[in-house]
Order: structure tokens, then sequence, then C-alpha cells
């Protein structure tokens, strides 16, 4: 359709005088599969928060505050950090009772 | 049924009748009634859709927006203020097609602060590419909202609708109207089906960020409206059939035989009527035509029914500081090239009482500067 108005404009090089009505083609959508799974939405980090897992006390508290869920836990119950996803916010350095989450700067390698 | 109600009623049975599904909302004077009455008769079991108490009109209608992308019926209502809050989210609801109705109980701006009725909230969202009803009685509010739906949500337009009725005037005025069956409303308004929607189990994106192509869809806006036109009147048509109350995009009240015109939108139009009636009394041959529709705009129509006419009185009921009446502008470019006398009356700002006597000085004064061709004024109807 819009090849069509196109023809229209080069044939009448003023402009178009009617407007030609394309029903659903003029609600401005696309359809797609998501696709968030698949970006990298961690990359704008300034503060990278990293655990120190020996003095972890496995008491939850940083994966219960997480705001992007990026927090997990391994096969002994301490939390990993999915850094695709972490934005660095830093909310659980700050909520964790035994300060083991350390800020660390990001710095461009 | 014929019921005694106010606007704010009227409206709210419009919304029951037409099976609205989601109704955000938030309160706001002189349009609250109409919220209460939903949310008692929701309580009540009467009204089945969902009531959704948010926490702004900015919020109100950023749901409106979600929920009619999903697919289902939805209405709102609002006032002055808060309409202006949802300004922002009238031009996403329009570009994204989204056939959403919601009424408009008009009220002067702030500040100062005042209640009382006042168009200047209403035409102020002119361009937001809604279309653009004003009600006079009660009796047409829940016609009108009804006739809106059906307009709406057709193929061919697929843009929202304001329905507007008068602040206090009409939302608080009580007077007989006809309740139309649920079952004749059903016939006439079906179940709406969405061209597309958004479901999780087929994602899409509603209003993608494009660049070359904005102004390919910002047309289709406006071929929309021209169908608008069209649809307007055949449906209009239609509830006549039905319902046997005849509509028009503009109304011609003893134009046959008119000289001079006063043309009017609103609940004040009814005082106006009756002005137009005493003046004629005098041996004046006047005669009024009311707006209906004012977006999209009934460009043939009103030139049709005004070019008849040697003056032209436009009553507005707001201001543009600075540039006159809002209506009184379009009439005088529509009127372009017909060497007519038109004036501009600027009355019943913030709700100022303008009883009948003024009209038919109104009238007067048109008659006079018609005859004597002094060209065309502008005058403050005040006091």
């Amino acid at each position: 359709m819009v090849k069509k108005i196109v023809k229209k404009i080069k044939k009448k090089s003023v402009g178009i005088e009617k407007i030609e009505y394309l029903g659903k083609e003029g609600i401005p959508y696309v359809e797609a599969k998501g696709n968030s799974l698949e970006r990298d939405v961690g990359s704008w980090r300034v503060f990278k928060p990293v655990i120190d897992k020996s003095k972890c006390i496995k008491c939850r508290r940083c994966w219960i505050s997480c705001p992007e869920s990026a927090i997990t836990f391994d096969k002994d119950g301490k939390p990993i950090i999915d850094y695709s996803i972490c934005k660095g916010c830093l909310v659980c350095a700050e909520n964790c009772p035994v300060k083991c989450i350390k800020k660390v700067r990001e710095t461009h390698e | 049924m014929k019921k005694i109600m106010d606007g704010n009623e009227a409206g709210a049975w419009a919304a029951k009748l037409a099976n609205v599904q989601v109704i955000p909302n938030f309160p706001v004077t002189p349009q609250t009634e109409l919220i209460e009455t939903l949310a008692k008769w929701k309580v009540d079991g009467k009204f089945k859709g969902d009531f959704l108490d948010v926490e702004s009109e900015h919020s109100v209608m950023s749901a409106a927006v979600a929920s009619e992308a999903t697919g289902v019926r939805t209405f709102t209502a609002s006032s002055s203020q808060g309409l202006l809050l949802m300004h922002e989210v009238f031009y996403i609801a329009s570009g994204m097609r989204l056939p959403i109705v919601m009424i408009n109980v008009s009220r002067g701006l702030s500040a100062p602060i005042t209640l009382w009725s006042d168009h200047n909230d209403i035409l102020d969202q002119r361009d937001t590419g809604w279309m653009m009803f004003f009600t006079e009685n009660n009796q047409e509010v829940i016609d009108l909202t009804l006739q809106a739906f059906k307009i709406a949500e057709n193929h061919k337009v697929l843009l929202p609708c304001f329905v507007n009725l008068d602040g206090f005037i009409l939302s608080y005025t009580r007077e007989p109207v006809k309740i139309p069956t649920q079952k004749a409303v059903d016939k006439f308004l079906p179940k709406y089906k969405p061209v597309t929607y958004l479901d999780p189990k087929k994602p899409m994106n509603l209003g993608i960020p494009v660049m070359e192509g904005y102004m390919k869809f910002r047309l289709q806006q406006e071929a929309a409206m021209e169908n608008a036109l069209g649809l307007i009147k055949k449906t209009f048509k239609e509830w006549e059939k039905k319902f046997g109350r005849k509509y028009d995009v503009i109304e011609r009240f003893m134009m046959d035989d008119a000289v001079i015109a006063l043309v009017s939108v609103g609940a004040m139009t009814s005082t106006a009527k009756a002005a137009v009636l005493e003046a004629r009394k005098k041996g004046i041959k006047v005669g009024l035509v009311k707006i209906v529709v004012y977006r999209p705009f009934p460009f043939k129509e009103l030139e049709d029914a005004l070019n008849d006419v040697v003056g032209i009185g436009v009553c507005d009921q707001n201001i543009a500081p600075g540039y006159g009446g809002i209506i009184y502008h379009d009439v005088r470019s529509l009127m372009y090239g017909y060497k007519r006398t038109i004036n501009n009356y600027i009355l019943g700002l913030g709700g100022k009482s303008v009883p009948k006597e003024k009209y038919v000085e109104i009238i007067e004064d048109l008659l006079e500067s018609t005859t004597k061709v002094e060209g065309d004024k502008v005058m403050y109807i005040f006091d």
C-alpha cells in the first residue's frame, strides 16, 4: 500500500489529494516474538556487586531485595549474580547483614 | 423505560447499557456522580465490568489505552483539570487507533478555580485525533454515547471519541430520560470485535517507533476521520429507525426562512432556542444551528445551513486569549468568500449565567450589525 501512495506522488508531483484508508495497515504495530531474553541488559552498570562467598550466611536477603531478579543460588545455597541482567543498583549490598557484597567499579577492558 | 435523572446518571446508564468491560476512573467535580453511580452498581452486582481505581487521570487514560489494546470495550469519564492531565495519552490512544469512548463533563479551567461549565477544557483536546460530540440534554447523553461506541469501533474508523456534556447545567440537572432496553441496545451495539489486540500467545508491539512511516500513520487518522463523518450519519439514521429519536451532525432550528442565525454548541443552546422563539414573536427572522459533531468537522453540512443567511452570530462558551472564540474562527474560515456578517459573542465563561433576555439582545445586536454592514466584531456578554 505504501508503494501505491509513492506512485501517486510521483505522478502528481505536488502531493496527494485523497488519502487511501489502509485498515489494519494503518495501525502502528509489529508482530514479533519476545526477544528481551536475548538482549544483554546489564551493560550500563557503574558499580558491579561482587559476593565474597566465604562470609555469606545464606540469609537470602540479597535475593529477595533484588529488583531485577538477577540473583539465583548454587548447590550450596549461596547466591550467584547474573551479570547480564544486573543493573548495578547495589540494593543487595546495602541489605547484606554481614556486608559480604563489595562494590567494584566497572572498567573498560 | 422513562426515568428522571441527571446528566451524570445518564452517562452511567450509557456505559452500563453498552456492556463496557473496563472502567478506569478517577473522580473530579462535576463528573464524580457518574463514577459514584457506576461504583454503586458494581458493588450491588448490577454492573459486571471491571472497575479500576487508579492514582491520577494520566493513569486513568494509560489504563484505558492498555485495556482497549487487549480488545475489550473501555469507557471512562473526566472533567476540566483531569482532562488536561490526560492530554498526553489522548494522542497515544488515537495514534494506536483504540476506540475508547469517554464522557467529558465540561468545566472551566484554573486559575481562578471554578466548578461550573465552560468549553475550554474539551476544546483544548481539539487536535488530539479524537472524535467530539456535544450534547444538549440528558437524553442526548445516553443516545450519543451509545452511538459513539458503534461509530468508534467500526473497522473503517477505529478512533476514540469524546462525548461532552456541560457541567452543572446537565450533570446535576434532573430531567426525564428515556432509557432504551438492554435487548434493543445489544442488537444495535454487538460485542466489540477488535482488528488487532495484544495477546500473550501472539507477541506484538503496538505503537512502535517509526521514522519514515510516521506521516503515513498520521494521515491514516485523517482518512479514518473522513470515513467517520459518513458513518456517523449512517449510524444516526439507524438509531432513528430503531429508537425513534432523530440526530444529525448539525441541528437546524427555525432555519427554513431565517435571515440571520446563531451558531451554538452544548447545553446553552436550549436557552438560545427559547430566545429565537421570543425574537420571532418580535418579527425577527432568526434561526439557530447547533453543532453536534465537532470533530470530524461537518464542513459541507454547516456551509449548506449557513449560506442562506446574511448574518451569523457565533456563541462561544470558550475563549482563546489573544484570538477570540475558538468556534467563531472555524465558522469564519468556513464562510470565507461568502461576504456575510459574522459576529462573535463570547459568553458564559466559567458557567456565567446567560438568561434568555441576553440572547434576545444578542439577536437584536446581530440584526443591527447585519443591516448596517459594519464588519465583523467580537462582543463579550458580561452583565
